[in-house]
């Protein structure tokens, strides 16, 4: 029976789900890079996937056309960044704390709000499926890479946008700079709280999108908590990826891979117990890591406040 | 539940006929716990607990609040053994509705192979076993996927599963447990056809929803009503099925959906209401 | 010490209740947006709360858990790392608690109790060390391990709760409500007020918290484990071995939440039952916080704190607000909380530039464990890196 799970098109289909379950930590993760990268960790990412799930979900459900649900939840992504960064920045808190009231924060209100605003689980029509031309009639590998809503896409296409703006523009070296050394580069006339602010903005930013993905990606409903700490995984992920675009880009698939395999192995009815199936991702994570983690190198000013001295 | 409270009170003639205050959201027992107790030291004739989990906490509550009814669900233990006479006891026979969609699903089903996602193996047992055995009265060969997320909130997962369902060629698919909301976007984005369960869910997917398994609670709290109001406070134990109309088959409407469907499942529904077929899953081998 | 330095060290111990007030402010905001009337709905919160023997049992029932996590938070913190796992803690210490309870009813309660209680300590202590370990030899981030250990403790309670320890009666009655069987009569934690849920855990709690003071900041591993999470680098040049700590102050924190879920299984339960960490893990963090991260300063912050979440229920249940409402409003106190923080920090430079460096030190000094500075050093400290501790140190 098992070899029934390594057929050409269920590897395709193992694949294929792969791609399609990583975008959401995909969005989240490459965000969080951004913070963590100029120092500051924000663990209130889940929060703000539920914010940015809610409003793109109440946009669409009144009507609107998904690109301005998108829109308004970058927004809402943006401000709760802001949120973030006045508590973390400006005010210097702990940051592992703040993040974990702005996640309580985000919770909370975007529950509120659905329970006053819409009040029952509604559907709507979100993002289609959307075959690229020509690339999705590729054997194979057409179906698993270009047979996806636009949000997978623009996931995926998120990993070399985000290297680009990291590694090759001035903000990206200003932002490592404030990560490495953040004294350092306010002695070069960096504003280091500035530069903080901007991550923290794109991160909310993707972090909201993250959640419209959901909410008029994938599954075109909202639910209190539908992420259900999703959130908390993409802050893990970009730990397993070394702070890196490329290793955040692969421990998102490889937890999505691991996920996947354990989804197509029970609907193919392959006797493994589900229980044992469902902690997989979790475990695997943890191992790949603890055989890789002494390679990396962290930004050494990973959540430390910056005060200028007087 | 709290709909059906509604539907009742509107039947009774409004809020002055019958005050209502409810609790959601009660994550931790706890919590539960000081809402039941707090909800009969007001004075509230009946105080219901919908969770299983409440267990525990109604009968402590209970065994202080001796004039006060209280119910509890899904259960069948009144503690009458144990000497109480002020608790109710309900719950639904989920396979009975599970039995129906089964035969539904094995009436659609082109490809011969049905998705079911579950949440956590073990739970939604009841249904998913009704399910089985309903597809295999129809079409023994049919092959019916189960898949558990781990989870009964992991709305990403489940839409995966039903993504993973339908590339393994299912053309039906049904599930339980709320996270099923995210995996009925996905049925309704590639037109395959979902049976619902427990609550409302044709306004999620208005194209594929062909049949809802529904609760109705009413008769069951009017019952409660009259009884508590009688002077009896406990000691019945409901059960919802298709013989009492506590439990409805309900078709889309907006949807044509083909006679002989139809007819299977009001056949599944006398048959089970008569007796003549047992909608528990027989061991196989 | 002057009446001017203790002054403001009482201004520090009230900050975060004025931050909780400036928070719930906000919450007038929100439930006049929602079309309820504030008056009435604050009225209820602390009626309910602290106004009667049924809310404050409640509150200090709820107080007990929050405490339990929030001390095991404190030694995490002060050993310089994030214990993000509380929940899964939680869940493996009542599960642990829940089998060997079950196994060994026969036990006389007087043997059985304690060996309960150690195997949820032994539990937690093993889900706490693992993060603490993979941190300390193979620098993994405790805040992935921790987030990873929480799901995999979850399922397994899944798992478990609907086979190898579900309540043999449900089976025979097919009735499959996943819950453990009642653990036996002679281990549940008497009742300190009849008729409510307050047990006797709460004092256990109490005189953990002393322990955990006394371990902190009388012994010395206490005080290594705060020198290596206040400054790693050094404390490894004046001989302290780093990983052996960073893994110490993880296992004894997963092991104080362990407890907690025992305690609550054995105090209020007396089962296991899905739903029994109910987001403890967080809030025990959120709770320690409003104590200074102070083992002692945990007693009253778990107190207030549980008086805000069984008034927020009661708020709910008065004037019919989502219960989601309470949960947006906690993580504004949070956020506030943590942000009249540094009001305390920019004060506390100004002290020691006023009244020399004494109190500045603290904490750097690496031969003798600073005798009676407890109460001074958390200021300083409160603000530990949540980083680093286990990663430059072992290459």
């Amino acid at each position: 029976m098992i070899d029934e799970l390594f057929t050409i098109s269920t590897l395709i289909g193992i694949l294929h789900s792969c791609v399609r379950l990583a975008t959401p930590y995909l969005f989240a993760a490459l965000g969080e890079t951004f913070g963590q990268r100029s120092g500051v960790l924000n663990l209130g990412v889940d929060g703000i996937m539920l914010m940015g799930a809610f409003f793109a979900f109440y946009v669409v459900f009144e009507g609107h056309n998904l690109w301005v649900g998108v829109l308004v939840a970058v927004a809402v992504g943006v401000l709760m960044g802001m949120l973030k960064a006045f508590v973390s920045v400006t005010m210097q808190s702990l940051q592992g704390i703040s993040g974990i009231g702005l996640y309580l924060f985000g919770l909370g209100l975007s529950s509120l709000l659905f329970k006053t605003l819409i009040g029952s689980v509604e559907g709507v029509s979100g993002f289609r499926q959307l075959a690229i031309p020509l690339l999705s009639d590729l054997p194979g590998i057409g179906h698993i890479l270009f047979n996806h809503n636009i949000l997978v896409y623009l996931a995926y296409l998120m990993v070399p946008v985000s290297w680009f703006v990291i590694n090759r523009t001035t903000l990206g070296l200003k932002i490592r700079a404030v990560g490495h050394n953040p004294e350092a580069a306010d002695t070069l006339g960096v504003s280091v709280n500035g530069v903080r602010y901007t991550t923290l903005m794109i991160g909310g930013a993707l972090a909201a999108v993250a959640g419209a993905s959901l909410s008029i990606g994938l599954q075109n409903v909202f639910q209190e908590n539908m992420t259900n700490g999703l959130g908390f995984i993409a802050v893990a992920l970009v730990y397993f990826g070394s702070w890196r675009t490329v290793g955040v880009l692969g421990g998102a698939l490889l937890f999505s891979l691991v996920n996947a395999l354990q989804l197509w192995a029970q609907a193919l009815n392959i006797p493994i117990p589900s229980e044992v199936a469902v902690m997989m991702p979790y475990i695997m994570t943890i191992v790949v890591l603890a055989f890789t983690a002494r390679q990396i190198q962290k930004p050494a000013a990973l959540a430390r406040s910056y005060e200028r001295g007087e | 539940m709290f709909d059906s409270l509604k539907a009742v009170q509107a039947e009774m003639g409004g809020e002055s006929a019958l005050e209502i205050a409810f609790s959601e959201g009660m994550f931790r027992v706890t919590d539960a716990s000081a809402a039941i107790r707090d909800y009969a030291s007001e004075g509230f004739d009946l105080v219901i607990a919908h969770g299983a989990q409440y267990g525990n906490s109604v009968f402590e509550v209970a065994s202080d609040f001796t004039e006060t009814s209280f119910a509890w669900g899904t259960s069948s233990d009144t503690g009458a053994e144990r000497g109480f006479e002020n608790v109710f006891a309900y719950g639904a026979v989920a396979n009975e509705g599970g039995f129906v969609n089964g035969v539904v699903a094995a009436m659609l089903t082109e490809t011969d192979v049905i998705g079911v996602i579950g949440p956590v193996a073990g739970d939604a047992k009841l249904y998913i076993d009704g399910f089985v055995r309903g597809v295999t009265e129809i079409k023994p060969d049919a092959q019916v996927n189960i898949s558990y997320t781990g989870s009964f909130s992991d709305t990403t997962l489940a839409a995966e599963a039903a993504h993973v369902h339908i590339q393994a060629g299912a053309d039906v698919l049904t599930g339980s447990a709320q996270q099923v909301v995210g995996a009925i976007g996905v049925a309704s984005e590639n037109g395959v056809a979902w049976l619902g369960t427990q609550s409302d869910q044709m306004s999620l997917g208005p194209d594929v929803v062909v049949t809802n398994q529904v609760y109705d609670w009413a008769n069951v709290i009017t019952d409660m009503i009259a009884k508590v109001e009688a002077g009896e406070l406990g000691g019945t134990v409901y059960r919802l099925t298709f013989a009492n109309e506590g439990l409805r088959l309900e078709f889309n409407e907006s949807l044509e959906i083909a006679d002989e469907v139809k007819e299977a499942a009001r056949g599944a529904i006398e048959d089970i209401k008569s007796g003549d077929v047992d909608p528990v899953l027989i061991e196989e081998e | 010490m002057n009446t001017r330095v203790y002054l403001a060290k009482l201004i520090d111990v009230l900050l975060p209740v004025l931050a909780m007030l400036v928070a719930l402010l906000v919450g007038i905001l929100l439930l006049l947006l929602l079309g309820s009337d504030p008056v009435k709905a604050y009225s209820a919160l602390i009626q309910g709360a602290l106004g009667n023997v049924s809310g404050i049992t409640q509150t200090l029932t709820k107080a007990t858990p929050l405490l339990l996590v929030g001390l095991g938070i404190c030694i995490a913190f002060r050993g310089g790392v994030i214990n993000i796992g509380g929940e899964g803690q939680i869940v493996v210490g009542a599960l642990a608690a829940t089998a060997f309870a079950v196994s060994f009813s026969k036990l006389p309660g007087l043997i059985l109790l304690p060996l309960t209680l150690l195997s949820a300590a032994a539990a937690g202590l093993v889900w706490g060390g693992i993060p603490g370990l993979l941190k300390a030899r193979l620098g993994v981030n405790e805040i992935l391990t921790t987030v990873m250990m929480n799901q995999i403790a979850l399922r397994l309670m899944n798992f478990l709760l609907r086979g190898p320890l579900l309540d043999p009666e449900h089976v025979a009655a097919g009735t499959s409500i996943p819950q453990s069987a009642a653990l036996p009569e002679s281990i549940w934690l008497p009742r300190l007020v009849p008729r409510t849920l307050f047990h006797s855990g709460a004092i256990l709690a109490v005189l953990l918290a002393l322990a955990v003071y006394f371990l902190l900041w009388r012994t010395t591993i206490g005080y290594r484990i705060r020198a290596v999470g206040l400054n790693p680098h050094a404390s490894r040049y004046a001989g302290i071995p780093v990983p052996k700590y960073v893994t110490l102050s993880l296992a004894l924190s997963g092991m104080l939440c362990g407890l907690a879920g025992a305690v609550e299984v054995l105090g209020v339960h007396h089962r296991m039952l899905e739903g029994l960490s109910g987001g403890y893990g967080f809030s025990g963090i959120v709770a320690a916080l409003f104590g200074k991260l102070h083992p002692l300063g945990a007693i009253p912050a778990s107190a207030l704190f549980g008086a805000l979440l069984v008034g927020a229920d009661k708020m709910q249940r008065a004037v019919q607000v989502p219960s989601a409402l309470a949960i947006a409003l906690q993580g504004l106190v949070v956020l506030f909380v943590v942000s009249s923080d540094l009001y305390v920090r920019r004060r506390t430079r100004r002290r020691v530039g006023e009244d020399g460096p004494e109190e500045a030190v603290e904490g750097a000094q690496f031969e003798e464990p600073p005798a009676g500075t407890g109460e001074g050093a958390n200021v300083a400290s409160a603000d530990v890196a949540s980083e680093g501790a286990g990663r430059e140190e072992d290459k």
